[in-house]
C-alpha cells in the first residue's frame, strides 16, 4: 500500500466522515459513525505493522519537498500517539452512542439538534489530532493545532448556557496560545525560511529571534496543556463538558499540544534548550504535580476531581525535560509513551464513568454518589481500576512511566525530584480514595432513578482495564521504538542491561 | 534442574485469578456457582501447590518469566521459601474460603466479596513465588488494593475509617519501598532473589547506600508486617469480617510483610552481608521492641478481636527477630513461626467470629462461661492460645524453642529475656479469657443467645477452626517428621548458609 494512503487515511477519514454527518440524517450518522470506527482501527493497524516493518514511514504531500510541501511522517511514537488516538476515540464514540442518544428527552445534554452537532465536530478533531500526530512541520502543526482547539470548544459549548463562560475561557486561552505559536513560526520562517521540523533542527542557533521564538511557542503549547500556573482555565472546561466531550479533552487533546512541546524541544531547539531550563520546566512540573493534586483533595464534584487529576498528571509529563539527559536520555520517548498512552486511557475511563454516574444519580456530587459500588457497580468499578492507574499501582501504564522516571533521576543524581513523585502517588491515592470510599459506604442516599446502562459503562470499563495492564505491552512499546525510533528523540539504550 | 515444569507457577496464580474475575460477573443469587467455582480454584490450588512442594524437595527448580522492559522482569519461580509460603497460604486459603460461605451465608454484596478476596490470594501467592524484588514489589502492591475493598465491606463509618487508616499505612510504605528498589536496582542492576544473596561485593563500595536501601526496603515491608512504629493499621483493620481478619493476620497481608523482610534479608543482601552492614542489630532490637510492645498492648484491651490484633504484632515481630539473629537455628525459629503463627492466628480469629456471630460476643469481658456454651469453639480457642504462649507440644512452643537456641548460638543472649518476657505477657492476656470462659458461669443473657440454636454454630464455622487447631497440635507433635514446617524450614536455612 502507498505511504500516502498509508498516512493519509488516518487524517482524510474522519474529515470525510464529518462532512457526512453534518450533511446526513440520524441514520446516516450511525453509519458513518460505525464505517469510521472500523477504518480508523483498520488504518491505524496497517500503520502500526508498517512501521514495524519498515521503521520511519514518510510522505510529501503532493510530491512538493520541503520547505514547501506538507511532510507527514509515522515514526514509533508517532504511530504509538495514533493508536491511543484511535482506541480512545473509539470507546468514546461508542459511550456517546449511548449517552447522547439514550435520554434526550431526560436529562441536561440539551435539546437534540445540538447534541446532532457533536458528531462532525467530534470527527473533525479525531482527524485534526491524528494530523498533528502525523505532521512533521511547524506551519502545518499550527493548522492542526487551531483545528483542535477550535472545535475542543465547540464540543464544550454543547453543555448548553451554562457551560459557555467555560468555553470562553478555553477559547480565549487557546486563541491566545495559537497565536503565540503562530508567531514563533513567522519568526523561525523569518530566520532560516524553512518549516520542517528536521530542516529547523539543522539550522538552528542561537540568535534573537529564534530564542523569541521558542519562548513564544513553548509558553503557548504550556498554556494549551494547561501546565501550572496557566492551568486555571482547564477544571471548569473539563468538568463543564458533556462526559464524552470530557473524556476526549483530557485524555486526547492535551497530549497533542504536549506532544508538539516535545518534538519542538528534542528536534527544532537542543540548542536554546540549557539544562537550567529543563531544570525550570521540571519545576513547573513539580507545581503541577503537587498544587493540582492538592486542588483535587478539595473538590466537592466528581468531574472536578477528574479535571484537577488532569492538572497534576500533566505535570509527570514535563518532568521528562530534566530527567532526559546523558545515561537516562532514553527515557523520553518511553515514560512519554507510557505516560501519555496510560493517562489517555484511564483519564477517558474515568469521565465516561463520571458520566454514567451523572446519568444514573443526576448530579456528581460526591456526597450524593454513597453506595455506588453498589447500585452503580459497573462505571464505579470502572472508575476504581482507572484510579488504581493514575495513582500508579502496578501493572498500570503510570506504574511504569513512574518507575522509569524515578530510575532517571536515581541514574542522573537528580534526587530532587523523588520526593515530588513520592508525595504525588500519596496525594492521587488521596483525592481518589476519598471518592472511592464514598462508593463503598453503605447506602444512605437513595437508589439512582435509573440503573446505568451497559453500553455506557463497557467502553469505559474496556479502556481501564487497559491502562492496568499496559506494563505488560512494554515488549510492543519497545519494539516499535527501536524499529521506527522517534525522529529527533533520543534512542532507547539498545538491549537488556 | 531445568524448567520442565514453567507452566506451574501460573497456574497456581490462575487457580485463584479466573475464579476472581468470573466470580466479579455472577449475580448475587448464583451461590451455588459461586461457592463450586471458590471451592474449584482452591482445591485445584492445593494440588498444583502439594507437586510444587515435592518437586522443590527433589531439587526441581519451576520458573516462568516475562521481560517488559531491560530491568524489568515478572518472574514467578518456586524454591523452599516460596513452596513453605505458598503451601501456608494456600491451606489457609481453603480453610478460609469455606469459612467466609458460612459466614457471609445470606449477607448482601457475596459476588464483590469473593471477587476480592480471590484477588487477594492471587496477589498473595504472587508476593510468594515472585523470583525477584521488582516482581515482588507488583504483587505486594496489588495485595493493598485488593485488600482493601475487603477491609471497607460492610461501608459503615468504622469500617471507612479503618480502611483510611489501612489504605494510608499501607501507599506510604509502598512508596518507601518502591524508592529503595528502584535505588537499588540503579546501583547492582536487576536484583533477583538467590539463595545466600547478591550484594556481598557492592557491600565494600556503597555501603552507606546499601543501609538506606535497606532502611527504605523494611519501612516498605515493616508497614504489612506490623513493625512498631509502623503498626498503627492493624488494630483498627478488626472492623472487617471475621474471614478478613482471618486474610489480614495470617493468610495474606501481615505474612506477605514478614515473608517480604525474610526475602530482602536472606535472598536479596544475604544474611553475611547484612550482618556486616550492622542493620541486622537494629532489625533485631525494632522487632524485639514490637514484640514486648504488641504484648504490652494486647493485655489492656477488653475487645477481642483487638487484643487479638496486638497479638498479632507481637507474634509476627518473632519472625523477623529469628530473621535478625545470624545462625541456623534463629532463622529456622523465625521461618517456622512464619507457619505456626498463620495457623495459630487463624483458629483464634475464626474463633472469635464464631463467638460473636452465635453468642453476640465481642470483648473479653463478656466471655464468662462461653467455653461451656461453645465446647467445640472454646476448644479450638484454648489449643491456639495455649500455642500462642509457647506451651508444649503446640506448635509455638517450637518456634520459641529455636529462637530462644538460637540466640544462644549467635550471642545474643538477651533475647532470652524478651522472649520469656512476651511469654508471660502472652500468658497475661490469653489465660485470664481461658479462665473466664471454662470456670465461671455463663450470664443469662449469653445463655439465651446459645439456647437460640441447636448447635453451637453451623459446620461450616466450626471446621475450619478445629482442623486449623488440629494442624497447631500436629505441627508441634510431628515437627520431626519429614514434611513438617519445622523440617522445611530447616531445608531452608540449610540452603541459605
Amino acid at each position: 500500500m502507498s505511504d500516502a494512503v498509508l498516512l493519509g487515511a488516518p487524517v482524510l477519514l474522519p474529515l470525510a466522515a464529518a462532512v457526512l454527518a453534518f450533511a446526513g440524517g440520524d441514520r446516516l450518522r450511525r453509519g458513518v459513525t460505525v464505517a469510521l470506527c472500523a477504518g480508523l482501527a483498520l488504518a491505524a493497524a496497517l500503520l502500526a505493522g508498517a512501521a514495524w516493518n519498515r521503521g520511519v514511514i514518510t510522505h510529501h504531500v503532493g510530491g512538493w519537498l520541503p520547505p514547501l510541501g506538507i511532510l507527514l511522517r509515522a515514526d514509533g511514537l508517532a504511530v504509538l500517539m495514533v493508536i491511543m488516538n484511535t482506541a480512545v476515540g473509539i470507546a468514546v464514540s461508542v459511550f456517546a452512542a449511548g449517552y447522547f442518544g439514550g435520554h434526550d428527552e431526560g436529562h441536561a445534554a440539551g435539546p437534540h439538534g445540538r447534541t446532532a452537532l457533536f458528531w462532525p465536530v467530534w470527527f473533525m478533531l479525531w482527524g485534526a489530532l491524528n494530523a498533528l500526530f502525523l505532521s512533521g512541520d511547524v506551519f502545518n502543526l499550527y493548522v492542526t493545532l487551531e483545528l483542535v482547539g477550535l472545535s475542543g470548544v465547540a464540543l464544550i459549548s454543547l453543555a448548553g448556557t451554562k457551560a459557555w463562560p467555560a468555553a470562553m475561557r478555553y477559547l480565549f486561552v487557546s486563541l491566545l496560545a495559537s497565536l503565540s505559536y503562530l508567531l514563533g513560526t513567522a519568526l523561525l520562517y523569518g530566520q532560516f525560511g524553512v518549516l520542517d521540523l528536521a530542516g529547523l533542527g539543522r539550522a538552528m542557533a542561537d540568535v534573537p529571534a529564534a530564542r523569541a521564538a521558542a519562548a513564544l511557542m513553548f509558553v503557548g503549547l504550556a498554556a494549551k496543556t494547561a501546565l501550572v500556573p496557566l492551568h486555571a482555565w482547564l477544571p471548569p472546561a473539563h468538568a463543564g463538558a458533556p462526559a464524552p466531550v470530557s473524556a476526549v479533552l483530557s485524555a486526547l487533546v492535551i497530549k497533542g499540544s504536549f506532544y508538539l512541546f516535545l518534538r519542538l524541544w528534542f528536534q527544532v531547539f537542543p540548542v536554546l534548550t540549557p539544562a537550567v531550563l529543563a531544570q525550570a520546566v521540571g519545576l513547573f512540573g513539580s507545581a503541577a504535580i503537587l498544587w493540582g493534586s492538592a486542588l483535587a483533595l478539595r473538590q466537592s464534584r466528581l468531574k472536578m476531581v477528574v479535571a484537577y487529576s488532569t492538572v497534576a498528571q500533566v505535570g509527570y509529563l514535563f518532568l521528562l525535560f530534566p530527567l532526559a539527559t546523558g545515561a537516562a536520555a532514553s527515557v523520553a520517548p518511553l515514560a512519554i509513551a507510557f505516560h501519555a498512552v496510560s493517562h489517555a486511557c484511564a483519564k477517558a475511563a474515568m469521565f465516561m464513568a463520571a458520566g454514567g454516574l451523572m446519568l444514573a444519580y443526576g448530579t456528581d456530587d460526591i456526597r450524593a454518589l454513597r453506595g455506588a459500588a453498589v447500585q452503580a457497580s459497573a462505571p464505579a468499578l470502572a472508575f476504581a481500576i482507572g484510579a488504581m492507574v493514575l495513582i500508579g499501582l502496578p501493572p498500570g501504564g503510570n506504574f511504569t512511566a513512574k518507575w522509569l522516571l524515578l530510575s532517571a533521576s536515581i541514574d542522573t543524581g537528580q534526587w530532587w525530584w523523588i520526593p515530588v513523585i513520592a508525595a504525588g502517588t500519596l496525594l492521587a491515592s488521596g483525592y481518589l480514595f476519598r471518592v472511592l470510599t464514598v462508593f463503598m459506604e453503605s447506602s444512605g442516599s437513595a437508589a439512582p432513578a435509573s440503573a446505568p446502562r451497559v453500553s455506557l459503562a463497557a467502553p469505559a470499563l474496556v479502556l481501564a482495564v487497559a491502562a492496568l495492564l499496559l506494563a505488560l505491552a512494554a515488549p510492543a512499546v519497545t519494539g516499535v521504538l527501536e524499529r521506527a525510533p522517534a525522529v529527533g528523540l533520543p534512542a532507547l539504550a539498545g538491549g537488556p542491561s | 534442574m531445568t524448567d520442565t515444569h514453567a507452566w506451574l507457577p501460573p497456574a497456581i496464580l490462575l487457580t485463584s485469578l479466573v475464579p476472581g474475575v468470573v466470580i466479579f460477573f455472577l449475580g448475587e443469587q448464583r451461590h451455588v456457582l459461586r461457592t463450586s467455582l471458590n471451592l474449584a480454584g482452591a482445591m485445584a490450588k492445593v494440588i498444583l501447590v502439594a507437586m510444587m512442594v515435592w518437586g522443590v524437595f527433589h531439587d526441581r527448580s519451576y520458573a516462568w518469566s516475562v521481560t517488559l522492559l531491560p530491568g524489568l522482569t515478572l518472574t514467578f519461580r518456586a524454591d523452599a521459601m516460596a513452596a513453605m509460603f505458598a503451601s501456608l497460604s494456600t491451606v489457609l486459603w481453603l480453610v478460609t474460603t469455606i469459612y467466609a460461605v458460612g459466614y457471609l451465608e445470606g449477607s448482601p454484596h457475596r459476588s464483590r466479596f469473593f471477587g476480592f478476596f480471590s484477588l487477594c490470594v492471587t496477589s498473595t501467592m504472587g508476593v510468594a513465588l515472585a523470583g525477584n524484588l521488582f516482581t515482588f514489589f507488583v504483587c505486594y502492591e496489588l495485595l493493598t488494593a485488593s485488600t482493601y475493598p475487603l477491609v471497607v465491606h460492610r461501608g459503615t463509618e468504622k469500617a471507612l475509617k479503618g480502611g483510611r487508616t489501612y489504605l494510608a499505612y499501607a501507599m506510604s510504605g509502598g512508596v518507601a519501598l518502591m524508592v529503595g528498589m528502584i535505588w537499588l536496582q540503579a546501583i547492582a542492576g536487576p536484583v533477583d532473589f538467590r539463595e545466600g544473596g547478591s550484594l556481598a561485593q557492592l557491600a565494600v563500595t556503597h555501603r552507606s547506600s546499601l543501609i538506606a536501601i535497606f532502611t527504605l526496603l523494611i519501612i516498605g515491608l515493616g508497614v504489612k508486617a506490623a513493625l512498631v512504629p509502623l503498626h498503627g493499621w492493624l488494630p483498627q483493620a478488626m472492623v472487617a469480617p471475621a474471614p478478613v481478619s482471618a486474610l489480614l493476620h495470617a493468610v495474606a497481608v501481615v505474612k506477605a510483610g514478614a515473608f517480604g523482610i525474610v526475602r530482602v534479608v536472606y535472598d536479596v543482601y544475604g544474611v553475611h552481608t547484612a550482618d556486616a552492614l550492622g542493620v541486622k542489630q537494629a532489625l533485631l532490637a525494632v522487632a524485639a521492641f514490637t514484640v514486648v510492645y504488641g504484648s504490652a498492648r494486647a493485655v489492656f484491651q477488653d475487645d477481642l478481636k483487638k487484643r487479638l490484633a496486638f497479638s498479632t504484632v507481637s507474634q509476627v515481630s518473632y519472625i523477623v527477630m529469628g530473621v535478625a539473629m545470624v545462625g541456623a537455628t534463629s532463622t529456622i525459629g523465625g521461618i517456622v513461626h512464619l507457619v505456626h503463627q498463620g495457623i495459630m492466628k487463624i483458629t483464634l480469629f475464626l474463633c472469635a467470629g464464631n463467638l460473636a456471630e452465635s453468642l453476640h460476643v465481642h470483648a473479653v469481658s463478656e466471655m464468662d462461661g462461653a467455653g461451656r456454651l461453645m465446647p467445640l469453639t472454646m476448644g479450638a480457642f484454648s489449643v491456639a492460645a495455649l500455642g500462642m504462649i509457647g506451651v508444649p507440644p503446640a506448635a509455638g512452643f517450637i518456634s520459641k524453642w529455636y529462637l530462644g537456641l538460637g540466640a544462644l548460638e549467635s550471642g545474643d543472649a538477651w533475647v532470652i529475656g524478651v522472649l520469656a518476657a512476651s511469654s508471660l505477657l502472652n500468658a497475661v492476656y490469653f489465660l485470664p479469657i481461658l479462665y473466664a470462659a471454662w470456670f465461671r458461669e455463663p450470664s443469662a443473657e449469653l445463655a439465651a443467645a446459645r439456647a437460640a440454636h441447636a448447635a453451637e454454630a453451623p459446620w461450616a464455622l466450626l471446621g475450619p477452626p478445629l482442623a486449623t487447631a488440629a494442624m497447631t497440635l500436629l505441627a508441634g507433635l510431628f515437627a520431626g517428621s519429614p514434611f513438617s514446617p519445622l523440617s522445611w524450614a530447616a531445608l531452608i536455612a540449610a540452603r541459605e548458609y
